[in-house]
């Protein structure tokens, strides 16, 4: 913990947030709460003018309140008031609270529009920028009608400072967000854009996001910032240059410039002729950072190959909007392929997304073809479902003829095992490419079959529908496909179901006589839903027009009581008009109006319209347009590009029906994942009901709407399966006495079962420590996917940048014999104090039952500990120099073993301190002194163990530079007497 | 960047950052949503995800966990980036940052991140600086401060 206090020491607010921190109940908290309210509002109506410091304090106290999850209903004049304060303190809090808690009260938004006006006003560059902020912040539109004009003039000024300009250039940014038409575009644009030649990283790379946003507006205004842009760029992307060097020199990131420039020369449209020059220095910029993606990496650690790999990311984006030059295009293809086997899942997860666009460009379609295996592989084996969510949407992007049957063919295969929130939209698309690139309608009939035979569920109506469409249209299919589904229609049920009774009688099928074809159609009657059972009558009509000889049944079971009578208005209905129509019509009429249905018009797959709608707004359409070979010979005789179609039934499909099938419900799957997820992770602090409701409409200007999709699909990606947030669990509850024993002693046995025995030798050397762990199976069964692992357990005081401890562990074999051991190597660096120790967590499965231990790794503050001689003297000086009361902890204790002065030697020495002679004037007491040595630091410790063996007692002072290990020492040492 | 959420193993809030008009009730439901979807997920799952029209990118440090949602054209590497510089920016200001201190000077937390981040976008690419802009407000708070207390609160910051 830093000694340093950065807290502006308002010391109310502590105490406050302790208390919170302490209460034991959520209703003890609510009540702590409601007296701290209370107070404060007695204290604002109060007759005694509150000074800033108290107001300021006050303020901070509502502000935690609210951030907290409470509602607060005062206190916002209190905090305006703040505002026009000439303390900074007191300004800072007292925008802080407007812009987390800003409601759109008018009187106060006047008041705080008078004070950021004075602010903005002062020509004090820290009051402009917390104005500026401030508005940022809020970006509402009053605060867009008052400001929107003065904040370019700041911007351009040429006397203000640095830091208020970047301020100034991403204020105006948000309010051109919010709303543009309150920005007036005017001379300072052409000033703005010179700004990308500012000194200054920070204004640069200010007014880059500033200029990105206003040229997708107005690229007639920002014409000039093109060649600009490109030779900032240039000069950022050749380090050899000066300027490059410079700027790595001031510890900018070059990265965030990089990308912010290549962004804004992707929003303006380019013209090529004109601008050849500028084009030709891109292109090298490109292939600079392209090369340089290539070089070895200086520096291991992730971040340093994040910022790296993002500006490799953002290049290949650019190269892909401009998808003009092919050898780019190609080289960015091969390039990620390498990540698509990186380690990082992340990269993994980046590689298959830009893929997925490259896969669009006709220069770089076959080069994203050569990684087929690769991304079937990652379809297979990823572990996280995002991932192999793109993994499918790159296959489908790279499909094409000559691979269409071999990633539909895994598609399907990947559809049974796959996550249930992808399930539908693998579906559709399964769909859309076996319907787009089907060679031969045997292929397509047997793949629709094989996916509604998988994922019947999934299957949607559309997909029926669209399979009915093609069907009906191709007369040679027919036969064939009614043939398929009369042989496997049996096991069907459901949902599916529906368009298999329809599909069956479009043709007579030569192998079954009709009379079987209908009984078997009929065995299935009464398990159908309505929709479908309407769907029967009509095939049943359509039964008596072609096949007379079963007239006499089906008017039998027309006339069923079941039916003349049914509940349902629909079936009731047809079930009289049809029986009717059997009997009164002659065999011309019922041949008429039963006549088979015409050909759909050529329209839109309806598939697709569905699969856009799903993907949002313009994702689906362009890859599908890009991509259209022209030449193919699509089943449908093409699809028609038209992305607004969204095709409803003819009229003659109402023949089929099809009209009274009612809309599809959410798939019931998909609702159950989301509510089980519900269940399962419901922690201690979760609210209970936390499932995605889909009548509360937020988000709802960002996002289109899209009924049909069910919610979990989007909301939820997490695979239901997931255990939890950690991989390992809780410590084993002896795991504690366990630790104790290893407190002072370095080798022995850790943990013993009937299954395994953990056996520990450890060395400790400063800071640096070597373990080895010796994992015996004890029993005659080879263990399988053994697998033990170190982590250090995060708490509220774990450092947040790296752990106190740094352990490299070997991996092990993933299989012990019966009756062997492996040993296991950890390596140990102390970086910082630590109280708590780090986890081991053993897996393993044994005779087929997964077994999981987890333990505390013999690992204490105290290992650490290098041992000090020193006189008597030195001692008690400095004894006295750690008086501090926090300093010092001691703990008083009954002695749990007998009380040898031997044996506690011998302890006191395996603690790791050392121990002084003819220190303590009594000969009985111990005096130790160390030092705990650690990577950031080192404490220094005293100690002093006092036996009464009268009373069986001890107590034990401990004196430490540092609170924490004194407290944590103590408590260590006085256990293991 | 549309708005950024820093949470606990436990689900609980520590800081919420919104750079785009929502309502209290439509943030309260972002998070509980958010903060749900992310703790389900295991720890080597990527750091990305899709969700509703935009993406999420999240790290996890210790026992707190740093969310941001950013539009699609939005670079995901440069978000966690982002996160990270934030940590460290956190990290020097408090040296050797955690959970609590977060807790304990919230306030300053959101200062450090209006001055990294404006309006959702990086105002200030360079560690040095923010973090000379925060030290210049200490001082100027300091001058004020010593007038109302004692040097023993100052200097010496009080283990929890």
């Amino acid at each position: 913990m830093p000694a340093v206090s950065k807290g502006d020491g308002m010391r109310g607010l502590a105490v406050f947030i302790s208390d919170i921190r302490n209460c034991k109940s959520k209703e003890a908290e609510i009540k702590r709460i409601n007296k701290e309210l209370a107070n404060i509002r007695s204290k604002f109506k109060g007759d005694k003018a509150l000074d800033g410091y108290s107001k300021k304090k006050y303020v901070c106290k509502l502000l935690f309140i609210f951030l907290l999850g409470h509602d607060i209903d005062f206190g916002h004049m209190e905090a305006v008031n703040l505002l026009s304060s000439n303390k900074y303190t007191e300004k800072q809090i007292g925008y802080l609270f407007i812009s987390v808690l800003v409601n759109s009260n008018s009187e106060l938004i006047r008041l705080i529009n008078n004070a950021i006006k004075n602010d903005l006003a002062s020509r004090n560059p820290t009051f402009m920028c917390l104005a500026l902020h401030c508005i940022a912040n809020v970006g509402s539109r009053e605060m867009g009608e008052a400001f929107a004009a003065d904040i370019p003039r700041i911007l351009v000024a040429g006397d203000s400072m640095d830091s208020v300009k970047q301020s100034a250039a991403l204020c105006l940014l948000r309010l051109y967000k919010a709303s543009p038409d309150l920005v007036p575009m005017g001379e300072w644009t052409a000033r703005v854009v010179h700004l990308l030649n500012d000194q200054h990283m920070g204004v640069v790379t200010a007014a880059v996001s500033l200029i990105t946003c206003l040229c997708k507006k107005n690229p007639d205004d920002f014409k000039t910032c093109i060649s600009l842009a490109v030779s900032r760029l240039s000069r950022v992307g050749t380090p050899s240059s000066s300027l490059g060097r410079q700027e790595l020199g001031h510890g900018h990131h070059p990265s965030w410039f990089a990308r912010r420039a290549g962004h804004s020369a992707r929003c303006v449209p380019f013209i090529s002729p004109e601008d050849a020059a500028v084009k030709g220095r891109l292109v090298e910029c490109l292939e600079t950072v392209l090369n340089k993606a290539q070089e070895p990496p200086k520096s291991k650690k992730v971040q340093h190959s994040n910022a790296k790999n993002a500006i490799l990311f953002e290049t290949i984006s650019l190269i892909i909007h401009y998808d003009s030059e092919p050898n780019l295009l190609v080289r960015a293809c091969n390039q990620l392929g390498q990540f698509l086997q990186h380690r990082e899942t992340n990269l993994r997860y980046l590689a298959l997304e830009s893929m997925c666009t490259l896969a669009s460009s006709e220069f770089s379609h076959e080069a994203v073809k050569t990684h087929i295996d690769t991304v079937i592989n990652a379809l297979k084996t990823e572990r996280d479902v995002s991932v192999r969510q793109r993994a499918a949407d790159l296959l489908y992007a790279m499909c094409d003829r000559s691979n269409a049957k071999q990633i539909v063919s895994e598609m399907l295969r990947y559809l049974e095992t796959a996550d249930y929130a992808i399930r539908e939209e693998i579906v559709l698309k399964v769909a859309i490419l076996a319907e787009k690139y089907a060679v031969d309608y045997s292929w397509y009939v047997d793949t629709i079959l094989n996916l509604i035979r998988i994922a019947g569920d999934y299957v949607s109506e559309e997909v029926w529908y669209r399979v009915l469409q093609i069907v009906t249209n191709r007369d040679d299919v027919q036969g064939y496909a009614a043939k398929t589904v009369f042989e496997v229609r049996a096991p069907l049920e459901g949902v599916s179901g529906r368009g298999q009774w329809s599909l069956a009688p479009l043709t007579p099928t030569p192998a079954h006589s009709p009379p079987v074809q209908f009984s078997l159609l009929h065995s299935k009657f009464h398990l159908c839903s309505v929709a479908t059972r309407a769907l029967l009558l009509s095939t049943y009509i359509k039964f008596i027009n072609l096949f007379p000889e079963t007239k006499a049944t089906i008017q039998a079971v027309l006339r069923a009581g079941s039916q003349l009578r049914n509940a349902d208005v629909e079936l009731q209905q047809r079930a009289v008009e049809y029986l009717t129509l059997s009997s009164v019509a002659s065999t011309d009429v019922l041949a008429t109006v039963l006549e088979e249905m015409p050909p759909f018009p050529e329209r839109e797959s309806s598939i697709l319209a569905k699969l856009k709608r799903k993907k949002g707004p313009g994702a689906g359409s362009a890859l599908d347009d890009g991509r259209r070979d022209p030449s193919s010979n699509d089943i449908n005789g093409g699809v028609e590009p038209t992305p607004s179609t969204v095709s409803t039934p003819s009229p003659s499909a109402d023949l089929l029906g099809l009209r009274a099938a009612p809309p599809p419900a959410a798939p019931p799957a998909s609702a159950g994942a989301g509510n089980l997820l519900v269940d399962v992770f419901d922690g201690p602090a979760a609210q209970p009901s936390l499932g995605p409701t889909p009548e509360e409409a937020f988000l709802s200007e960002l996002e289109p709407p899209a009924p049909e999709s069910p919610m979990a699909l989007l909301a939820d990606p997490a695979p239901a399966a997931d255990p939890g947030p950690e991989d390992i669990g809780p410590p084993i509850p002896e795991a504690d006495e366990l630790l104790n024993k290893f407190v002072c002693k370095n080798n022995g046995v850790l943990f013993e079962n009937q299954l395994l025995q953990i056996g520990v030798k450890s060395e400790f050397r400063q800071n640096l420590g070597r373990m080895y762990l010796f994992y015996g199976n004890k029993t005659s069964v080879q263990f399988q996917n053994f697998s033990p692992t170190v982590v250090h357990p995060g708490d509220l005081q774990t450092h947040i940048l790296s752990g106190p401890l740094a352990v490299q562990t070997k991996r092990v074999a993933a299989q012990v014999d019966g009756g062997a051991q492996v040993q296991q190597v950890l390596n140990i660096e102390c970086l910082r104090d630590f109280l708590t120790p780090p986890l081991l967590s053993v897996r393993f499965r044994y005779g087929g039952a997964p077994q999981a231990l987890t333990l505390k790794l013999p690992v204490t503050i105290n290992k650490f500990f290098q041992p000090t001689e020193m006189a008597a003297q030195d001692f008690f000086q400095r004894w006295k120099q750690l008086s501090l009361p926090q300093q010092e902890a001691q703990k008083i204790f009954k002695a749990n073993h007998p009380m040898d002065a031997e044996v506690t030697k011998a302890k006191l020495l395996g603690f790791g301190s050392a121990l002084l002679d003819n220190v303590d004037p009594n000969p009985e007491n111990f005096v130790g002194a160390g030092i705990i040595q650690t990577k950031a630091l080192q404490v220094g410790c005293l100690l002093r163990l006092e036996p009464n063996a009268q009373a069986q007692m001890y107590r034990l002072t401990l004196r430490t530079s540092k609170e924490p290990v004194s407290r944590h020492l103590c408590e260590l040492l006085a256990q293991q007497f | 960047m549309q708005f950024m959420l820093l949470f606990s193993r436990q689900g609980k809030l520590r800081l919420q950052k919104w750079y785009v008009p929502l309502s209290d009730k439509e943030k309260k439901k972002i998070t509980r949503e958010l903060v749900q979807t992310v703790l389900a997920r295991k720890p080597k799952m990527c750091s990305f995800l899709e969700w509703r029209d935009l993406k999420i990118v999240y790290k996890r440090y210790a026992s707190l966990y740093f969310c941001c949602a950013i539009e699609d054209q939005d670079n995901e590497l440069i978000t966690l980036e982002i996160i990270h510089r934030y940590v460290e920016l956190l990290d020097k200001y408090f040296g050797s940052v955690c959970e609590l201190d977060i807790i304990f000077n919230f306030e300053k937390a959101y200062f450090i991140l209006d001055e990294f981040l404006l309006g959702g976008e990086v105002q200030e690419t360079s560690k040095k600086n923010v973090l000379k802009a925060i030290e210049q407000a200490d001082l100027l708070q300091e001058k004020t401060e010593t007038m109302y207390h004692s040097k023993s609160f100052i200097g010496f910051k009080k283990a929890y």
